[in-house]
């Protein structure tokens, strides 16, 4: 009879390596490291962008020379060289494919590997396709339907040659470019990116999605998504992204700014998969992203993020919820394995009367890792009848990682009803065999509980997202017995 | 069926099973009485394969195989169910997609393709009906909030899906009000065959009742000191286990 106890649960949860570490040998044109005026001037040049945006860039590049790298975070790390990373990293070949016959088919091969063929992806009924591959977009795929209506979704830096006025007047407005260190080093270098603008009235017909993966040796990836969502229109977006396996640590610091306009809805849904560095915590990627929507009278901002990998995770999707009987919510699941760190969580900032806001949170720690959620629920003096839901949940497997919740309420008026909710549990022996006895081996059993345990966050995501988001919680979290 | 053969097992370095000796053929019942700590739920527990339990020395056979070095789901595969004094919890898995999980795990092991879930939506139906089990009832998370009888009425429900060749109900009774408990017993009775067995553990005589035994064991000590058919459950009810240490003695 084998004795299955909560150390060979551990050993096992640390043995499971990154199912996808892999490299794919694509020429790049990758500019030297370090960082300077010109070399903000160079990316600004090399993407062709009007004088307005490099002059933003600059901008934004003095604030940051001024500023400090944030240390409040529940995190630990070797602060990365700024002067030591390349700032821009494009594929060599870059020409806008239009079949998938043009595409190099070794891209084709490091998809097929990550079972997200571009062919299953058309395939897919309704998913258009804009893939970030290092910085620069090299296929869309559905224009022409989304063209019709109306809709534009292409890579920001085609927005800012196509559409100034939009890319102009909108970025930076929900998140400026001295928002925060990373925040303001993104807008001085982002590389590329996605745009997404949805006209007055329109309801987007299928799941706008995006594949990012980091693939240069040492390049940070600066992304830049800016979604514009006209009065009375819905949009659904994708965003997802597995990364191969690095020694090196690489650097990651995205913006994301959302814009709900009047009675807008905009569903925004991430499923992250980078290198979370081994099981001895070397390497993975170190993720400080700053996400934030903005949603005017009666508009409705959802995030839903699944977070399985990078080394340091520091993140927090947020709602301003500026108009009256806006809506903010956030659902998350976080899973930290090994060495993994993440300090994520959520902002929703209630300005309007009537507005509303949930927050539910699933963090599950494994191996020594640490999880931590950071709320902030902030009820401005006029928020009128502001209410907000919380819920934390952490799940922890074993003895040596950590789960901590950080709530931050503040309620300047005296209507505001806020609650908040908060659960540990641990993955028992009782339970695994439990499950065993039904016939359901170790493997399955801790699917089938870290299951049950995201479902709320699980189904809030779109079909064919949550089939794989399902997927990598067990490829994170589960060990091959015996 | 089983075949258990001058059994000692414990946990770590404590002996808990002194040499039990047992005998279950298809289309028995078996009782298994004793007061408590005396090692009734330990040997349910060894036989499932718990893996803190270790076997010190003797013989564990289902169907003529010796299962002593089997993990606790190749026993489950093998047709060996356990209904728990404590069934756990598992929040957000409803009690259909585990009993389908458990199902379908068990057709895998054994070569099988997932049951059609047409077939399955049938059997879950019909038993659900069987055990007077509402539909809502299988939609809720697993034994999360629910009552003493809910959980064991539960457990039956399980054993009604997997249909087991042999089921252990261990302290089946406990916690449970006299309707709840005759609804249990209703349904292991509808479950019975000629070609299935049960062992029921249990500290009192009133399950016995409606479960009739054809064997009761009593077990003291770690060892099975008393054996006869369900009018030793009576006398023990009205006598109590005094008298039979002294027999003993």
């Amino acid at each position: 009879m084998s004795k299955y106890t909560e150390d060979d649960l551990k050993k096992e949860l640390e043995t499971k390596e990154y199912e996808y570490g892999f490299y794919t040998d694509i020429e790049s044109d990758t500019f030297p490291v370090g960082l300077n005026e010109d070399i903000v001037r160079a990316i600004s040049q090399k993407k062709e962008e009007p004088e307005w945006m490099t002059e933003w860039r600059l901008e934004a590049f003095r604030y940051w020379k001024e500023m400090v790298e944030p240390e409040w975070a529940n995190v630990h790390y070797e602060k990365p060289d700024f002067q030591n990373i390349s700032y821009y990293s494009a594929p060599n070949k870059k020409p806008k494919y239009e079949s998938l016959d043009e595409v190099d088919p070794e891209l084709l091969e490091t998809f097929n590997k990550l079972g997200i063929s571009l062919d299953e992806q058309k395939k897919l009924a309704g998913v258009a396709v804009d893939i970030v591959m290092d910085s620069v977009s090299v296929a869309t795929t559905f224009k022409d339907t989304l063209a019709e209506k109306g809709i534009i979704f292409c890579s920001i830096s085609e927005a800012i040659k196509k559409h100034p006025e939009l890319v102009k007047k909108y970025i930076g407005t929900v998140v400026p470019q001295r928002d925060n260190f990373y925040a303001a080093l993104n807008s001085a270098v982002f590389s590329d990116g996605s745009f997404c603008y949805i006209p007055k009235g329109v309801r987007c017909p299928m799941e706008l999605s995006t594949y990012f993966r980091i693939n240069q040796a040492g390049t940070g990836q600066f992304e830049r998504t800016l979604v514009i969502a006209e009065e009375g229109s819905y949009v659904s977006y994708l965003e997802g992204c597995t990364a191969p396996s690095r020694d090196e640590n690489q650097l990651h610091a995205a913006v994301v700014e959302l814009i709900a306009l009047d009675d807008a809805e905009i569903k925004y849904s991430t499923v992250q998969n980078w290198f979370p560095g081994n099981k001895e915590g070397k390497g993975g990627v170190y993720n400080f992203v700053t996400k934030r929507g903005l949603c005017e009278t009666n508009a409705k901002i959802s995030w839903t993020q699944v977070e399985t990998g990078s080394a340091v995770t520091w993140k927090y999707p947020s709602c301003i919820l500026k108009g009256d009987n806006s809506i903010g919510e956030f659902y998350s699941i976080a899973v930290t394995n090994n060495f993994q760190q993440a300090d994520t969580g959520t902002k929703m900032v209630h300005l309007g009367k009537n507005t509303r806001s949930t927050i539910i949170s699933k963090g599950i720690s494994a191996g020594k890792s640490q999880n931590s959620y950071r709320g902030l629920v902030q009820i401005n003096s006029r928020a009128e009848n502001a209410r907000n839901f919380s819920q934390c949940d952490s799940l922890l497997m074993g003895n040596d990682c950590g789960a901590h919740t950080f709530p931050y309420i503040e309620a300047k008026n005296k209507s505001a009803r806020v609650e908040h909710e908060a659960t540990t549990s641990k993955i028992g022996e009782d339970q695994i065999f439990y499950c065993n006895q039904r016939g359901i081996d170790t493997e399955k059993a801790i699917a089938l509980i870290v299951n049950g345990f995201s479902k709320e966050v699980l189904n809030k995501l779109p079909m064919e997202f949550a089939v794989e988001a399902q997927k990598l919680l067990e490829i994170s979290l589960e060990g091959s017995v015996g | 069926m089983l075949h258990i053969k001058d059994l000692h097992a414990g946990v770590e370095e404590k002996e808990i099973l002194k040499g039990i000796d047992l005998d279950v053929k298809p289309g028995e019942v078996h009782a298994i009485m004793g007061p408590n700590g005396s090692g009734k739920s330990t040997l349910a527990s060894v036989i499932a394969g718990k893996e803190e339990f270790e076997i010190i020395k003797g013989d564990l056979e289902f169907e003529g195989e010796d299962i002593s070095e089997l993990d606790p789901e190749e026993r489950a595969h093998k047709g060996l169910f356990l209904s728990f004094q404590y069934p756990v919890e598992i929040p957000g898995v409803s009690v259909t997609n585990f009993v389908k999980t458990a199902i379908n795990e068990t057709r895998k092991a054994k070569g099988q393709k997932d049951m059609p879930a047409g077939e399955m939506l049938k059997k879950i139906k019909e038993k659900a009906d069987l055990l007077e089990i509402d539909r809502k009832f299988l939609s809720r998370s697993l034994n999360e909030g629910f009552s003493g009888g809910e959980k064991k009425r539960n457990e039956i429900f399980q054993l009604a899906m997997l249909e087991p060749k042999l089921a252990i109900l261990d302290e089946t009774d406990s916690g449970l009000d006299i309707d709840a408990l005759k609804v249990v017993a209703n349904g292991v009775n509808k479950l019975k065959s000629k070609d299935n067995a049960v062992i029921v553990i249990t500290h009192y005589q009133r399950l016995l009742d409606y479960i009739v035994p054809d064997y009761v064991h009593v077990l003291m000590g770690g060892k099975i000191v008393k054996s006869g058919n369900k009018e030793l459950a009576k006398e023990l009810e009205a006598k109590g286990y005094d008298w039979i240490k002294e027999e003993l003695v």
